[in-house]
């Protein structure tokens, strides 16, 4: 392995245009919605496609996103048909490139392949999507919440459950200065 | 003549072949709140199951409530054996988001900073090796220069363990000259300290026989796993983010990166201790590279972002601009500019990652944290499948597992 990164560094540098070009080439019109935020290549796919695309970056010999950096989820309520993305980060560390690599369900059929066949990295870092968002990983050997109480019914992260307001003064502590006698 | 013969059992006594073993939450040998269902056959380890989140605290969704500037405590409670890199990886990442450059004073200070903390999170990790391996005199050795390391973050931020180093832009104030005196001594005597400290262990026999071949993983099977830091390196895949992606000016030292080829413990062992000098060696560089520089840029200690970075106090009674910033700030009532940025440093684990996602309000619209070690824990059982209790416990400490990190 040691022998293999130091071989690497001679092979010609990936750029995020010859990414972009692999994937266009490969799947089309599949791949959508290229963009560079502070220079790392993010795109999407449909997320039936989301291992497709994936072992594709895995196996390509130019390619070779090898790495799962981390995996998340974040919620968007007011993206119809959109609200939950899953969001891979992938790295090649030999060419030494990152990319983000997203997938957009409905909140209300939250169900994306899982990601475990490819990278064992995956089998946490989904429970934990599934913890705190709700994603239901299809095919996942062992999907149940890892951080929070088996008991929970809903999941946290959710926008639907904001943080306790700052100024609430239904609480009866006088101690904290919330007064002692609103009811 | 078989072995039932010779043992005797009543009637019915043992239908289960194994024995389970609930190691942890609150078990001596796990330093930290994890809890390991073992499946024991004997002495030897069937299967592990893993169960975290004991301490879990919700980071995540209470950024979603804060100012840039309050999440720093947040970072300080995630690998607590290294603070000051995870508040330095949270200020570089609000710090491309926000496109601030940062002097280049800061940024030497700031490795030193960073490779302090680095020596305090390995000192750690290996002396508890050798505490879980029967040896405790190299822990109590080594302890007190993890104090002389916590005597100079105190002397530039005031406080030890959770330090909320710096500040978006720089430090919150200049370091002075006791913090570079003791410094110095720390450069001066620690050489000697790690090599008698090593002297205790590397060539242990006792200590060599219980962490060689224990706890081992291949290269490919690291990487499949997400191993980052000096348990990937131990395996023998020299990736660093330092080297990868400098942040910090790290680009300007010159150091090396140890790399092992087994992945087993003791590996994991002597690539800490490696870089232990290796940060000796880029602390001596950068201090010599701050004393370079003289009169006004001497005197730099943070960028010029009046929006993120705290006035002077004397210039906020005094001065109707610094008052309004000040105001501003600590009400949290500065817009963040609408990004996506995700920013990795080398922690004293492995690859620390935040993943900050603005949609242009006052606060992150989603903040991730990349934990190294709740990534590689999973492994956990892999790699101690097959071998002995015992070793399953130095694999443990070995692994450098911290449970307010995995936890976030």
């Amino acid at each position: 392995m040691q022998t293999l990164l130091r071989e690497n560094t001679i092979s010609m540098s990936l750029t995020n245009e010859k990414i972009k070009e692999r994937l266009v080439e490969k799947f089309g019109d599949i791949v959508s919605n290229f963009e560079e935020p502070y220079g790392m290549l993010t795109f999407e796919a449909p997320k039936d496609h989301n291992l497709k695309v994936m072992q594709f970056l895995f196996d390509d010999p130019e390619l070779r996103f090898q790495f799962l950096t981390d995996l998340q989820a974040v919620h968007y309520p007011l993206y119809p048909g959109r609200e939950l993305a899953v969001v891979y980060h992938l790295h090649n560390l030999a060419d030494n490139v990152r990319i983000r690599f997203k997938v957009f369900t409905d909140i209300s059929q939250p169900d994306v392949y899982t990601a475990t066949k490819l990278f064992s990295a995956a089998n946490w870092m989904e429970r934990e999507t599934y913890d705190f968002y709700g994603v239901n990983f299809v095919g996942h050997p062992n999907l149940k919440r890892i951080l929070n109480v088996d008991e929970m019914d809903y999941f946290p992260m959710r926008k639907e459950y904001p943080l306790e307001e700052q100024t609430r003064i239904d609480k009866d502590d006088e101690m904290f200065g919330r007064g002692g006698t609103i009811k | 003549m078989s072995v039932d013969e010779h043992i005797k059992l009543p009637e019915g006594s043992i239908e289960k072949q194994t024995t389970t073993l609930n190691l942890g939450p609150t078990h001596p040998a796990t330093h930290g709140v994890f809890q390991n269902i073992l499946e024991l056959d004997g002495e030897r380890i069937v299967s592990a199951e893993q169960t975290v989140g004991y301490i879990h605290r919700a980071f995540e969704k209470i950024a979603e409530r804060r100012p840039l500037y309050q999440i720093t405590p947040l970072t300080d409670r995630l690998n607590y054996c290294s603070s000051p890199i995870n508040n330095m990886g949270w200020h570089l990442t609000c710090e491309k988001l926000l496109g601030v450059k940062t002097p280049k004073r800061v940024d030497y200070l700031r490795v030193i900073i960073m490779e302090l903390a680095r020596i305090a999170d390995h000192l750690i990790c290996n002396s508890i090796v050798g505490v879980d391996a029967g040896a405790y005199t190299g822990f109590l050795y080594v302890m007190q220069y993890r104090e002389l390391i916590y005597e100079i973050w105190e002397e530039v931020c005031g406080s030890r363990l959770t330090t909320n180093i710096g500040r978006i832009g720089g430090f919150e104030r200049n370091f002075n000259d006791t913090a570079f005196r003791k410094l110095e001594k720390f450069l001066a005597e620690y050489p000697a300290v790690l090599k008698e400290f090593e002297n205790l262990f590397t060539r242990n026999r006792i200590f060599m026989e219980r962490t060689m071949g224990v706890g081992a993983i291949s290269a490919e099977r690291a990487l499949n796993y997400g191993f980052t830091g000096p348990n990937l390196r131990a395996a023998g895949v020299d990736y660093d983010v330092r080297v990868h992606t400098p942040y910090s000016s790290y680009e300007d030292f010159d150091f090396i990166i140890p790399v092992g080829s087994t992945g087993d413990c003791y590996d994991r062992y002597l690539v800490r201790n490696q870089e232990m000098y290796q940060s000796l060696h880029i602390i001596r560089q950068a201090y010599k590279k701050v004393q370079e520089f003289k009169g006004k840029e001497a005197e730099v200690f943070h960028a010029d972002v009046p929006e993120y970075y705290l006035p002077e106090k004397e210039d906020v009674y005094t001065k109707m601009e610094a008052l309004i910033w000040h105001f501003k700030i600590i009400m949290g009532e500065t817009d963040i500019p609408p990004g996506e940025v995700y920013m990795s440093v080398e922690g004293g684990n492995g690859e620390l990652g935040f993943y900050l996602i603005s949609d242009g309000g006052r606060t992150p619209y989603r903040l991730h944290f990349r934990r190294p070690c709740f990534i590689y824990y999973q492994a956990y059982e892999e790699l101690t499948k097959g071998g002995m209790l015992s070793d399953a416990i130095i694999t443990m400490s070995s692994l450098n597992l911290i449970a307010g990190e995995m936890d976030a």
